[in-house]
């Protein structure tokens, strides 16, 4: 079992795909800190040596993750809407940001459909 | 996609020029414009820009964070008031 970057335990998988677990890691990222704490990709997690997860861990710390990078975005996204942008009122109204329409579709911004009781249908 | 930086950030002249007289005369008068497209540069800061959204000119205090941001961004250019029915919305 190891820890790295205080509460992820990824273990059982490809060092790679463990890797990612780690909020800011992504693939690209883990292979890049797996290239440069020299430990070969396919090695699972618990066949990790102490001296390499020491290795791995510095490499880890160079990038911003977990903590840190969350209260950035939300902070970055409070900015936008204390600025009163566009993209700060479509964050506060939850509306896509980027131009989408939202005559249909958008489930992710707008959450579960709310069905509006007594809702005239169309008359031909 | 963004500008190139090649070319810098984009200013309708007309309002640069106005904005540096306001510096320069150390003024706040409110700067009417229709130049939405505008990019805020740090000159902005402290100015009041009044920018049309179509209808009227909305007014817009420029605030350091939004350096970088276009202008039109600050005036909406669609008022949804809400949908019938739906309680508790549509304010402005």
């Amino acid at each position: 079992m190891a820890r790295i970057a205080g509460v992820d335990i990824p273990k059982q998988k490809r060092g790679v795909i463990a890797l990612t677990y780690i909020f800011g890691i992504g693939k690209s990222r883990a292979e890049k800190i797996l290239a440069q704490a020299d430990v070969d990709e396919n090695l699972k997690v618990n066949e990790w040596d102490d001296d390499q997860i020491g290795r791995i861990r510095e490499a880890v710390g160079t990038y911003k993750i977990e903590g840190e990078l969350r209260s950035e975005v939300s902070m970055s996204i409070k900015r936008l809407m204390d600025i009163g942008c566009y993209r700060g009122i479509r964050h506060r109204s939850g509306l896509p940001l980027r131009g989408q329409r939202t005559k249909n579709n958008s489930r992710t911004r707008k959450g579960k459909r709310k069905t509006v009781a007594n809702k005239k249908k169309a008359t031909k | 996609m963004a500008r190139s930086l090649k070319k810098g950030p984009y200013v309708h002249y007309k309002l640069e020029q106005k904005v540096a007289a306001n510096v320069e005369a150390n003024k706040k008068t409110v700067i009417k414009t229709w130049s939405r497209a505008s990019m805020i540069t740090p000159d902005f800061v402290g100015q009041t820009i009044a920018v049309h959204n179509g209808r009227q000119f909305v007014p817009v205090y420029v605030t350091e964070n939004m350096v970088g941001h276009k202008l039109g961004e600050f005036s909406p250019t669609r008022s949804f008031r809400g949908h019938v029915g739906s309680k508790n919305k549509g304010k402005k």
